[in-house]
């Protein structure tokens, strides 16, 4: 089969998915999304299913402080049939370290400028919100009310519907093999099911975004790795926000259908692909809780997988342009948080394609901004 | 018996009806189905569910049962307490 397309985007996960929506309401609906597999079925999929505002650097801090504002209203605006189960419990930062503190006091001081309500908290109003919590090894911690937990497959879903009812097209299932670029050109997509002739094309690829630019012989500053995750049995619901912890490598929240899903990353990782689950994730998680949250180590695991965090030098993301090749937009290199981002990632890179005026201006976030040296590194990931 | 008063995913309380809805929408493989209902997802992790839902995808699809993927086995097999694995990893460090 032969396809021709205005934009072609290459992953549905929720930056993919998003950026069709958004093309579409802008008029632009002759566009096709591929995946490999299904829907939301890499890291969007995999993730911890947590968003919050509470970031250290300007840029990050306002892209999340709109995207949340726009999950807020999500089940409306994309005319969802079902619920997109955004709820707003908040996340609770711990500090085990003095540095720790300073740090957390100047990131809330930048989000409160930007209008993002967070705030110090004592170890006594930390154990009032989350009363299972033991305080005894930490020295403070940050909160935030308006962070909270959102449903990966479901709001993607939601974005995948409204996108199609506007006439994008989704073509899962299918893999991108080649993209053919004539004169600095982008000139088709090459796919296991046909070619797709299209001027532009947005790497929307997630953890397999390297491989995408490899096709078209641009070297981008980015690398995979794996993060693993847990999940108990459901319970009554006990725990109001994301429990998260930079120094302890850690972040545990409830989904308020029940089960507590808990994850955490690894410095020794290989730099692959692989998404298997090991056994020393298992213990560590283990022991990790069993020293923040007691009582939730009480709770039986019933599964664990893993995802990969497309991992930039300063865990920023990667939007816009390149030189090299005319038509190719990045929407890449989240470094763990690109499901928080996706309404925004929709937005500005549709305003890209269609020349329109940024709702955000991300011309810090520029891949050029590694060659000119000018990183400002992110310092709040798990 | 009517299709909503079944329950396919005894787990997380979903109905032979949703299920049969979802697939006529174009849900057609376990793992789709699984994402948007939480079937599979619960204490059972599948083990209950899990040949209802293929029977019901083949019958729609018309494929045999065979040629249908249940969702991906993962650890652990089935379900263990945390504060277990964390003592018997303390132990081993001994």
């Amino acid at each position: 089969m032969s396809y021709s397309a205005d934009v072609v985007i290459i992953g549905a996960g929720i930056s993919g998915c998003s950026i069709a929506y958004n093309l579409a309401i802008k008029g632009i609906r002759n566009v096709i999304v591929i995946d490999r597999s299904y829907i939301a079925s890499g890291a969007t999929g995999r993730c911890g299913a947590g968003v919050r505002m509470q970031w250290g650097t300007k840029m990050n801090c306002l892209l999340a402080k709109e995207s949340i504002e726009f999950y807020e209203k999500a089940n409306e605006i994309l005319e969802y049939d079902r619920d997109v189960t955004f709820y707003q419990g908040g996340y609770l930062l711990l500090a085990t370290t003095e540095k720790e503190i300073s740090q957390f006091k100047e990131n809330v001081k930048l989000q409160n400028s930007l209008g993002i309500p967070s705030k110090m908290v004592s170890l006594k109003e930390a154990k009032d919100i989350v009363p299972h919590l033991n305080t005894d090894i930490l020295l403070g911690a940050a909160f935030c009310q308006k962070d909270g937990f959102l449903d990966p497959f479901l709001t993607t879903d939601a974005y995948y519907k409204a996108a199609k009812r506007l006439g994008v097209k989704f073509l899962t299932y299918t893999e991108v093999k080649d993209i053919i670029v004539n004169n600095n050109k982008i000139e088709r997509v090459v796919t296991d099911k046909g070619d797709i002739w299209t001027d532009k094309v947005v790497n929307a690829a997630g953890g397999y975004s390297k491989n995408i630019c490899d096709m078209v012989g641009i070297d981008i500053p980015v690398y995979s790795d794996r993060h693993q995750i847990l999940v108990t049995e459901p319970i009554e619901h006990v725990q109001g926000p994301m429990v998260m912890s930079f120094s302890m490598n850690l972040y545990c929240q409830q989904n308020p259908k029940g089960p507590f899903i808990m994850g955490r990353g690894d410095d020794n990782e290989p730099r692959d692909l692989r998404i298997t689950s090991s056994w020393k994730f298992l213990e560590d998680m283990a022991k990790t809780i069993k020293n923040v949250l007691p009582p939730v180590a009480n709770l039986r695991v019933v599964r664990q997988w893993a995802g990969l965090y497309n991992m930039t030098p300063d865990k920023q993301p990667i939007y816009g342009k390149v030189d090299e090749v005319d038509g190719l937009y990045l929407a890449i290199g989240y470094s763990g948080h690109g499901f928080m981002f996706g309404p925004l990632t929709g937005i500005i890179i549709a305003e890209m394609i269609s020349d329109a005026k940024p709702t955000v201006d991300v011309s810090l976030l520029g891949l050029n901004r590694f060659k000119e040296g000018n990183l400002i590194l992110e310092p709040s990931v798990v | 018996m009517k299709d909503n008063d079944v329950m396919v995913c005894r787990c997380s309380d979903v109905s032979l009806k949703e299920l049969r809805e979802l697939i006529k929408e174009g849900y057609h493989t376990f793992e789709e189905i699984k994402r948007i209902t939480r079937i599979g997802m619960g204490s059972c992790q599948g083990k209950t569910c899990g040949n209802i839902v293929l029977r019901e995808l083949s019958m729609a699809t018309g494929k045999n049962i065979n040629e249908l993927n249940m969702q991906s086995n993962r650890p652990p097999v089935v379900g263990v307490k945390l504060s277990l694995i964390a003592e018997e990893a303390d132990r081993d460090e001994l």
